[in-house]
């Protein structure tokens, strides 16, 4: 007993954006892209504590091919840059990348002539997850968020809207350098 | 070539023979493109980003059919430069660096790294006993944890699933003990110079004797499912084959010597931390293959136990007793506890060093910010890690910043053995001998 | 003593024996340490920025030595003699009960070969070898380490070995130990020595194409300030800081 028991005739209206966001967020399959610390954590919440399985998420896919969401899990070194990159480029549209911990986030303790401080030098990064690992749930929390969000996505024009706003907001926005905070 | 109109996933230059670049096509194209080529050689690169190499490992196989005539490995993937940072952080900070290096084994990194500043430091016996007895404690927690998920990632790579999950099901139980006892889940940074970082929290001694009687129970179904298995023997038995004198020659310490049957353990032959005083056994197997690396992990994580139980027992003597050596110029400040905030507060210490002593507040400030200074000279006292000798190399020039680590990893030297058990063989069973080193690329590259 | 205290008692060089013990042979400064903080020039708050102290690593061991000591040294030093390298150890040093041999880089082979197979010492199992860089300290800038473990006697021994920045070369011991083909090309990656002999000396953890030697005392640490709501905090190498 579901909700189609309560449609009036059956039919229940919906957007075009909200079905495919729909589609999109329930089979969204991460590519594994274990890299460090941060990889034990991504596996233990596909394990049986966590349960990744509960959101459609346990197929990990071993091809980018098959894969929608690139969890870049651990530090990425210099070495380690290009390889990410083209594993990116290979995976099928729509794709989304989560920047797990805070290596992959910007580069984190580790601020020195090794590790790319922060993906989204080599990669778009859709959300940032901090901590030094992330708890499993804080993975899941980020991959609900995230979820969300695809949902949200609009398509065709409306998505172009979005992005020219998005834009417009972000060319407006205050650098970093002079907001005022703690520090100042 | 059969993919050169894949824009993404082009060949690169190559010197010699065709290049087919292999990224989740149709097989049928390479095979024809095989077809028209007689010679059977393909050299095959697998990886770094590989479901099936423990990590980010690279391998490139010179295959012959099916048959494996070169293997190497390229490493380097995941190098992070953690010993170069540590030179500019404190004695005491760079042990949140040095526990990130090989993370399925964090307390060995730490204690290898603190066993060395102390020599240094010429404070090994002023250590106080519980701060020992905690260290072993955790050292042989996190044994266990390490051999389950080289158990389980063994698995998942030759299809068992199942003791994948129950391998991270087990796990689970030490993470949460480590989080009771650290505060985290991995990378703790709790073996600090001269000690631990805190005492045992109220109540996990009940924990840890509840997690011991839960695993006697867990640990049977390993033996259960897999020991006498027949595809997990038929994957597992005479491959990967490394006799006594390879091990040696190529540096290979842990679980892939004592498979060979030489009993070779530094907690015994070498004891530190008081290992001397425990009563438990070296694991050794006589096969020298992969399935007797298996049998090793899975009997010491019983020894482990047999060790947990005991450090457990002396730990309910020694309650209230200093986790940190006396020297206040070492130790840190004041023992903190977890204020309702949630950081680590001591409203005494403040008290003392805000209200009533200006030297306290002075010290303490120079402690924190500064740090100790460890008289000139190298050191060098490894210990056993879950995957062998874990060693680091420390070098100090009277500062209060190491001068230079370089940690001697087993996994880093272990995985130069790829290519001597594996060659010869067939390509499916490269998968399994490189699991039995069970190498962590964080541990390898650094 | 059967001589008598005579006035014409023999000069002290015709009678070493009487001479005081020099208490620290040879020791020498491989650099100095200016000030209290990393800084130069007015950084330095501390009011010590004018200090300057030599950093002196622990001098020679005189011989005999103590203990297993020095049964492991008379045993080198007799294997050598045979070996044709009599000279090849440059003194030994004891610190904190580990025994390590400063050797001549032309000697290292002769010394890893006697170090492995003569039988009272028997050596087997090289543990590692990795670079220190001393950039001040002259005509000896690169120390490269290797760690020894003697499985049969229980023992470890520590070998050093100081070549020039100008001429970073010295003999590799893949032959004795094939273990150290990774630790040499990792301290060749990170240090830039080069090991004369080894089979395929490339670099190993860093890009190939990476230029310079990361782990050199002469490589900045190669971080980037970071930048917080209202202020940038520098990378460590470029931070105050006590050394
Ligand atoms: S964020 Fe922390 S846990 Fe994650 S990869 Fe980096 S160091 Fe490891």
């Amino acid at each position: 007993m579901g909700i189609e028991e309560k449609l009036p005739s059956g039919v229940l209206l919906t957007t075009v954006e909200g079905v495919a966001g729909y589609m999109r967020k329930a089979s969204f399959w991460p590519a594994t892209f274990g890299l460090a610390c941060c990889a034990i954590e991504m596996m233990t919440s596909g394990g049986p504590k966590y349960d990744l399985a509960r959101f459609g998420m346990e197929v990990f896919r071993a091809s980018p091919r098959q894969a929608d969401l690139m969890i870049v899990a651990g530090r990425v070194s210099q070495k380690m840059a290009p390889v990410l990159r083209q594993i990116y480029d290979q995976m099928p549209e729509p794709k989304w990348v989560l920047a797990m911990g805070v290596c992959a986030s910007s580069g984190g303790m580790f601020n020195n002539y090794a590790i790319v401080q922060g993906v989204d030098h080599v990669v778009p990064v859709d959300m940032y997850l901090p901590g030094c690992p992330p708890r499993p749930e804080m993975l899941i929390d980020a991959i609900l968020k995230l979820h969300d969000q695809v949902q949200q996505t609009k398509l065709g024009p409306n998505r172009a809207r979005e992005v020219e706003e998005r834009e417009n907001a972000a060319l407006r926005a205050l650098p970093t350098s002079e907001m005022r905070g703690l520090l100042r | 070539m059969t993919t050169d109109h894949d824009i993404y996933a082009s060949s690169t230059e190559t010197t010699e023979g065709r290049v087919f670049t292999v990224s989740g096509q149709d097989w049928d194209q390479i095979a024809e493109g095989l077809a028209e080529d007689d010679s059977e050689r393909v050299v095959v690169n697998m990886g770094p980003q590989h479901p099936s190499t423990h990590g980010v490992l690279r391998l490139i196989l010179e295959l012959e059919g099916e048959t494996v005539t070169e293997a190497r490995c390229g490493i380097g993937y995941l190098h992070t430069g953690i010993e170069k940072n540590m030179e500019f952080r404190s004695w005491v900070q760079g042990v949140t660096f040095c526990t990130r290096m090989d993370y399925l084994s964090p307390f060995f990194n730490e204690a290898t790294y603190c066993l060395g500043i102390e020599r240094l430091l010429d404070i090994e016996d002023q250590v106080p006993e519980k701060a020992n007895v905690m260290r072993v404690l955790l050292m042989e927690l996190n044994r266990i944890s390490s051999h389950l998920v080289a158990i389980a990632t063994g698995g998942m790579e030759i299809g068992a699933l199942t003791v994948m999950t129950i391998g991270f099901r087990e796990r689970e139980l030490v993470l949460d003990l480590f989080e009771l006892i650290t505060g985290l889940r991995m990378n703790h940074a709790f073996i600090r110079p001269g000690g631990v970082a805190q005492d045992l929290p109220p109540g996990a001694l009940d924990e840890i004797r509840a997690f011991i009687a839960l695993m006697r129970k867990r640990l049977p179904e390993y033996e259960a499912l897999c020991n006498a298995n027949p595809i997990f023997k038929a994957r597992l038995v005479d491959v990967g084959h490394l006799d006594l004198e390879g091990c040696v020659a190529l540096g290979l310490t842990g679980p892939v010597l004592r498979s060979t049957g030489y009993p070779w353990d530094l907690r015994k032959t070498q004891p530190y931390c008081g290992y001397e005083t425990y009563d438990f056994d070296v694991q050794t197997w006589d096969t020298a293959d992969s399935y007797g690396r298996f049998r090793i992990r899975l009997a010491e994580m019983w020894e482990s136990l047999k060790i947990v139980e005991q450090a457990a027992e002396r730990l309910a003597g020694l309650e209230g007793a200093p986790v940190m050596v006396a020297d206040k110029k070492i130790a840190w400040p004041s023992q903190l506890a977890i204020g309702s905030d949630g950081m680590g507060n001591s409203l005494d210490h403040i008290r003392h060093i805000m209200g009533e002593s200006m030297e306290a507040l002075i010290h303490h400030f120079k402690l924190v910010t500064e740090g100790f200074r460890v008289p000139a000279g190298q050191a060098y006292v490894p210990v056993e890690g879950p995957r062998g000798e874990l060693g680091a190399h420390v070098v100090s020039d009277g500062g209060t910043r190491p001068y230079r680590v370089h940690f001697r990893d087993p996994s880093f030297t272990n995985l130069q053995a790829t290519s001597v058990m594996s060659e010869g063989g067939m390509v499916a069973d490269v998968i399994v001998a490189i699991a039995s080193i069970d190498p962590v690329m964080g541990g390898v590259d650094r | 003593m059967t001589e008598d205290k005579s006035p014409d008692q023999r000069a002290l060089e015709e009678s070493p024996e009487n001479a005081p013990a020099s208490l620290d042979p040879e020791v020498r400064a491989v650099g100095v340490r200016r000030g209290m903080f990393g800084t130069r020039g007015t950084g330095d708050t501390s009011g010590y920025g004018g200090l300057v102290q030599p950093v002196v690593y622990p001098g020679l061991a005189r011989r005999p030595l103590e203990g297993w000591h020095e049964e492991v040294a008379a045993a080198l030093d007799a294997a050598l003699a045979t070996a044709g390298a009599p000279d090849a150890v440059e003194g030994v040093v004891v610190h904190r009960g580990e025994l390590t041999f400063h050797v001549r880089r032309d000697g290292l082979p002769a010394v890893a070969r006697a170090l492995r197979d003569d039988p009272s010492l028997r050596f087997e199992l090289l543990s590692g070898v990795s670079g220190v860089h001393h950039p001040d300290d002259a005509g000896r800038e690169l120390h490269v380490v290797h760690h020894l473990l003697s499985m049969t006697w229980n023992r470890r021994v520590r070998l050093e070995v100081a070549v020039p920045d100008a001429d970073p070369h010295l003999p590799s011991v893949v032959a004795t130990y094939p273990t150290a083909d990774w630790h040499e090309r990792e301290t060749y990656d990170m240090f830039g020595v080069v090991f004369d002999g080894h089979p395929s000396l490339t670099r190993i953890l860093m890009p190939d194409d990476w230029p310079g030697h990361p782990q050199r005392k002469d490589y900045p640490l190669g971080g980037i300030p970071v930048e917080y709501k209202g202020g940038s905090v520098p990378p460590p190498d470029q931070r105050r800081s006590y050394s």
